[in-house]
């Protein structure tokens, strides 16, 4: 009920905007929008587009997450090898949107390109959250894995991996928001499809209310993916 | 037999502080079926001891042998029961012990004694902190290891779950005849508890007396109120001191 209220507020506020502000020449109306949501949901174009994203995030996602919970848990756990760390602390702090121009060159003008883009977004957070999780892991633990002489793959899936859940998690939730951002981006730029090209191509058709509706759709999946991410964890993490 | 012969062991000096000698030609011996107890005050060297014997630190000098053999690595044959918790709360209590054993009857049979039996499908941020000892016992007892150490494990007990804990451990310890060295500052629960009684002192730590402590098992509550007792309790506090 308060999220109604809530978006309700929203679209009153977005209103008063627009009438103190007399912006009819640059943006639509509440009820314009409307409009442009009802003649968007009756048309399959807006569903094929949130595919094409989802589908793009599912796989970059999926990959970043694989390599990301792997990598930190190895390069936590064998202390010889942590220099390696060296090299994600550089590529780091590159964002995603400036690898765009290296994936095409590579990947050219697929959804390859796409998936790479999602998955550097991704990795970083996993990642690091992932590494930072199993460094932490109690010395009791270790000892006690020792002492009843359990086996490497047991200590890793079975002790540091569900160690690290939470931290795991809270990687998960910041790489799925970053994935979300940079396939948008990555469509913003070289893609045919997806909520991303959708908004580039109602800006060159000068459709103000499809790129409005397009952001909000993007806000709501966003949203949605990080709900289902915190339902997962709630569900697996005792 | 487990023989801890002439162990020394020092942490080395870094920038803020200098070399500091923990143990000192530590020498003693536990016979098999013998509950032992090491007495000492707080950062005299008890848990770097229980360290050296469960292998995860190296003594700069002498060794540990079991059955005349050097262990040098942690194992199975010794087990420690810490005053931290140590099982993995993500895990069932069935789960925790299915991890050390795969021995499901034997797995079954250790839940019983320690009667947690009812209770295998709990997680144990849903068990008492003396369930949760109960259910590290029974783990460490699920491997039958030669040699069971107990790090101050009722440290974070209080008094009225420690006591029902200790008969507990009693007949547990009469009906398994394990041996046992139990780490401790508590002079009521290594009395109540032990066979021997090994008093450590400081600076550097060195094994400063010995006593027999003559007590037959299973032990009552009682005793804890007998002129012996107290006999006992007098005559260690004076070797503390």
């Amino acid at each position: 009920m308060k999220k109604i209220i809530l978006i309700f507020l929203f679209f009153f506020a977005y209103h008063i905007l627009y009438v103190l502000f007399s912006l009819a020449n640059y943006f639509p109306s509440v009820f314009q929008l409307f409009e442009a949501l009802l003649r968007n949901f009756s048309s399959q174009e807006i569903y094929l587009h949130m595919i094409a994203s989802l589908s793009r995030i599912l796989i970059g996602f999926l990959i970043a997450s694989v390599v990301g919970i792997s990598m930190g848990l190895v390069l936590a756990h064998y202390q010889r090898i942590k220099y390696l760390t060296f090299y994600i602390e550089l590529l780091r702090p590159i964002p995603p949107i400036a690898w765009i121009p290296i994936a095409i060159i590579i990947f050219g003008l697929d959804n390859s390109s796409a998936y790479f883009i999602v998955f550097l977004g991704a990795f970083f957070p996993i990642f690091t959250n992932t590494y930072i999780g199993a460094l932490s892991i109690p010395t009791i633990y270790k000892n006690i894995a020792l002492s009843f002489q359990i086996n490497e793959i047991t200590y890793f899936f079975k002790i540091l991996f569900f160690f690290a859940l939470p931290h795991i998690f809270t990687g998960l939730k910041i790489g799925i928001g970053m994935a979300w951002m940079s396939v948008i981006a990555a469509e913003l730029t070289g893609a045919q499809s997806g909520l991303g090209y959708y908004i580039q191509l109602n800006r060159l058709l000068l459709q103000t209310d499809n790129i409005i509706i397009g952001m909000m759709l993007i806000g709501i999946i966003g949203n949605l993916l990080q709900k289902l991410i915190d339902i997962t964890e709630k569900m697996i993490v005792v | 037999m487990i023989r801890i012969n002439d162990i020394s062991f020092s942490y080395p000096a870094n920038k803020s502080t200098k070399q500091k000698i923990v143990l000192n030609n530590i020498n003693f011996s536990i016979q098999n079926g013998e509950f032992v107890t090491v007495l000492g005050r707080s950062g005299c060297g008890k848990t770097t001891l229980v360290n050296i014997l469960a292998g995860y630190l190296v003594p700069h000098t002498g060794g540990i042998f079991i059955n005349d053999v050097e262990v040098k690595k942690p194992g199975r044959n010794r087990i420690i029961v810490n005053q931290e918790n140590d099982l993995f709360n993500w895990m069932t209590v069935f789960e925790n012990m299915k991890l050390v054993s795969n021995n499901e009857v034997e797995i079954k049979n250790k839940l019983e004694l320690v009667s947690l039996d009812k209770h295998a499908q709990y997680f144990p941020n849903h068990l008492s902190g003396g369930m949760k000892k109960r259910l590290s016992l029974a783990r460490a007892l699920v491997v039958n290891p030669n040699f069971l150490i107990l790090d101050e494990p009722f440290g974070s007990l209080d008094h009225y779950k420690k006591d029902s804990l200790h008969i507990e451990l009693d007949e547990l310890f009469l009906s398994t005849k394990k041996t046992v060295l139990l780490v401790t500052h508590d002079i009521d629960e290594a009395l109540f508890l032990s066979d021997r009684i090994i008093v450590l002192g400081k600076n550097p730590t060195t094994i400063v007396s010995q006593f027999n402590i003559k007590f037959s098992h299973p032990r009552k509550a009682n005793i804890k109120n007998s002129a012996k007792f107290n006999e006992y309790k007098n005559k260690i506090k004076i070797s503390y001191k």
